[in-house]
This record gives C-alpha cells, sequence and structure tokens, in this order.
C-alpha cells in the first residue's frame, strides 16, 4: 500500500468512531440473537398442531363429499322413485280412461246399431212390437 | 494421519501443523477420534463469529443461523481434506461466503417465486448500540452513525460488503481477507477502499 493510498484510506476520527461504533453494534446483535431461547420445540408443535388441523378438514372434506355423494345419490334414487310411480299412475288413468271411453262407444254403437233398423225390415220389426204387446197382454 | 488444527483466529497454523507432522504414524481410529474432537473445538471456537459474520451480511437471524448451520455441515464433511495451509477460521469464513453467494445467486435465479424475505430494516439494526455510551446524545449519536454506516454497508456490492465486513466487523487481516474471499490482496485493497469511501460519503466526510 502507497504513502498515497495510507492516507486516504486511513480512518479520520468521525469515520473510526462511526466504524467502532458499527463494530460494537453488530457483535451486540449477534451475540443476542445467537443466545437467544430457540424457538424448535414451539415451531414443531406448531407444525404438529398445523398438520392436525389439516388432517381434520382433510376428513370432514372427504366425509363431507362422501355424504354428499350418497345424499345426492339417494336423492336421485327417490326422484326416479317417484317418477316411476307417477308414470305408473299416469299408465293407470289414461287405462281407465281408454277403458271407458271403449265402452262408451260399444253403448254409443249399440245404440245406433240399434235404432237404425233398415227401412225393409220395419214391417218385420212393427210385427214383433205387436207381437210382444198381445203377449203382454194376455198374460196380464 | 493426524491434522495439525491452528484454533486461533488471529494466527495462521505454522507451528502446529509442524508439531502435526511429527505425529504422522497413528492408527486410524484414533486419529478420526481426534478430528472429531478438533473438530468440536472449532464449531465451539469459532461458530459466533461465523454466524456474526453471516448477520451482518444477511441482517436476517433466521436465515444466518441457517447458513451457519449448513458452514459447519459442510465443514464437517470436507474436514478430511482441509490441510491446515489457512487458519480453520479463515477456511470456515470461505465456506460461509461460498454459501452465501449461492444464497443470493438462487435468490436471483428465483425472483419470480415468492420467498420470504425476514431481513431486518436498517432502523431495527440500527437499534443495537455499545453499551459504552453513556448520556443519550452520544447514544442519539452513535445510533444515528450506526444506522449511516447500515445505509452504505447496504448500498454497497456484494463483493465490497464481505470485505468491509470481514475488515471492520471481523477485523481480519489483508491477507486472511484474501484467503477467505480467494482475491489478491491488491483486489481486497481495492474493494476495501472503495467500501471505505462510501461509507465516508455517508457520514458526510470527504470523497
Amino acid at each position: 500500500m502507497s504513502l498515497r493510498d495510507r492516507i486516504e484510506d486511513a480512518p479520520d476520527a468521525a469515520l473510526e468512531q462511526a466504524l467502532k461504533n458499527f463494530r460494537s453494534s453488530v457483535h451486540a446483535w449477534s451475540e443476542a440473537a445467537y443466545s437467544r431461547p430457540r424457538t424448535a420445540v414451539s415451531v414443531v408443535r406448531h407444525r404438529s398442531w398445523r398438520l392436525a388441523a389439516s388432517c381434520a378438514l382433510g376428513c370432514a372434506l372427504v366425509a363431507g363429499s362422501v355424504t354428499g355423494v350418497v345424499h345426492e345419490r339417494h336423492h336421485r334414487q327417490e326422484m326416479a322413485m317417484a317418477a316411476a310411480r307417477a308414470a305408473e299412475h299416469e299408465r293407470q288413468v289414461a287405462a281407465e280412461r281408454a277403458r271407458v271411453e271403449d265402452e262408451d262407444l260399444l253403448a254409443t254403437v249399440d245404440s245406433d246399431v240399434s235404432r237404425e233398423v233398415p227401412s225393409a225390415l220395419e214391417p218385420l220389426a212393427q210385427l214383433m212390437v205387436e207381437d210382444e204387446a198381445k203377449v203382454s197382454n194376455t198374460s196380464k | 494421519m493426524r491434522r495439525a488444527v491452528n484454533l486461533d483466529p488471529m494466527k495462521t497454523s505454522t507451528k502446529v501443523m509442524a508439531a502435526g507432522t511429527a505425529l504422522e504414524p497413528m492408527a486410524t481410529a484414533a486419529a478420526e477420534e481426534i478430528a472429531a474432537q478438533d473438530f468440536t473445538c472449532v464449531v465451539q471456537n469459532h461458530r459466533p463469529q461465523i454466524f456474526r459474520f453471516l448477520l451482518a451480511s444477511l441482517r436476517d437471524v433466521d436465515l444466518a443461523e441457517t447458513l451457519t448451520q449448513e458452514c459447519f455441515l459442510k465443514a464437517h464433511r470436507n474436514w478430511g481434506s482441509f490441510r491446515g495451509e489457512s487458519s480453520a477460521l479463515t477456511w470456515l469464513m470461505r465456506i460461509a461466503i461460498n454459501l452465501q453467494k449461492d444464497h443470493w445467486r438462487n435468490r436471483r435465479m428465483q425472483f419470480w417465486r415468492h420467498t420470504q424475505n425476514n431481513s431486518v430494516d436498517l432502523d431495527e439494526a440500527s437499534e443495537w448500540l455499545p453499551s459504552g455510551e453513556s448520556s443519550a446524545e452520544q447514544q442519539l449519536l452513535a445510533r444515528e452513525q450506526v444506522k449511516r454506516v447500515w445505509k452504505s454497508v447496504a448500498g454497497l456490492s456484494e463483493r465490497q460488503r464481505t470485505v468491509f465486513l470481514l475488515r471492520y466487523v471481523e477485523e481480519r487481516d489483508l491477507s486472511e481477507i484474501a484467503q477467505a474471499t480467494g482475491l489478491s490482496e491488491g483486489t481486497v485493497k481495492a474493494h476495501l477502499s472503495r467500501a471505505l469511501g462510501k461509507v465516508r460519503a455517508e457520514l458526510g466526510g470527504k470523497r
């Protein structure tokens, strides 16, 4: 180191004092930090607590999901059964309605057919009516 | 073969090395036991200094502890390759400096990740005052000085900061700093001069 360098790099009094204070400050901080109580146990506990909480939360989520799935499935089954019952009822109502309609139709057809006697058979029909009237008078 | 260790941080291990070479023919188990004992002594003697250097460099207590732990783990693994060419402390300082470099490199590489930064701010770091200051005015002045030095140290380049801290906090001499950093003494002087100039400028002095 040259003389010039030494003069330039030689700390003046204020700088020297500042560097001394800085050194003392760093030493004091380091000693305090080095001898501070370690928190390893509490960290482990904290981690274990968090782990337990995570497990519990995970279990709750899984249980909730399973319950939801089961409930949804049950709900769908109920809906399907209700739909099946409704369809059966509809089918029965439709069948009943169809049966009634068929009977009405047959009755209408019967009456229509019975009333509409061909004109060619009208005298014969008249005779049958008269015979029936005689038989009834005789029996009286 | 027994390895001699200089536990004095201020001296090189020339004398001890000479004593160690006289004890060459030893059983391997005994040598390993002695080496383990040596390493235990090294840890006990130098751990606070390594921690202090890393704390001053990083301003992060947890990170300084982690890197100190890593430093001694690495030293333990490589204890067999330590030849005593420098003092144990200088060797450990070199490991600590490399770990610190790796840390900053990783931080730069992972800048897009959310990395937790526990570095204390300069005000908090300046709270630690030398106990010798008696009056409130002296305390205030000392705190202001320490804060300004911290501010200028924070603005130094990584290499300048390392050299500055080794010189003015750890009070290493130039040759030890050169060995620890792997730089030549001339380069160390240049870095030290620039660092000191910045500190002086921050304190309101010349330059």
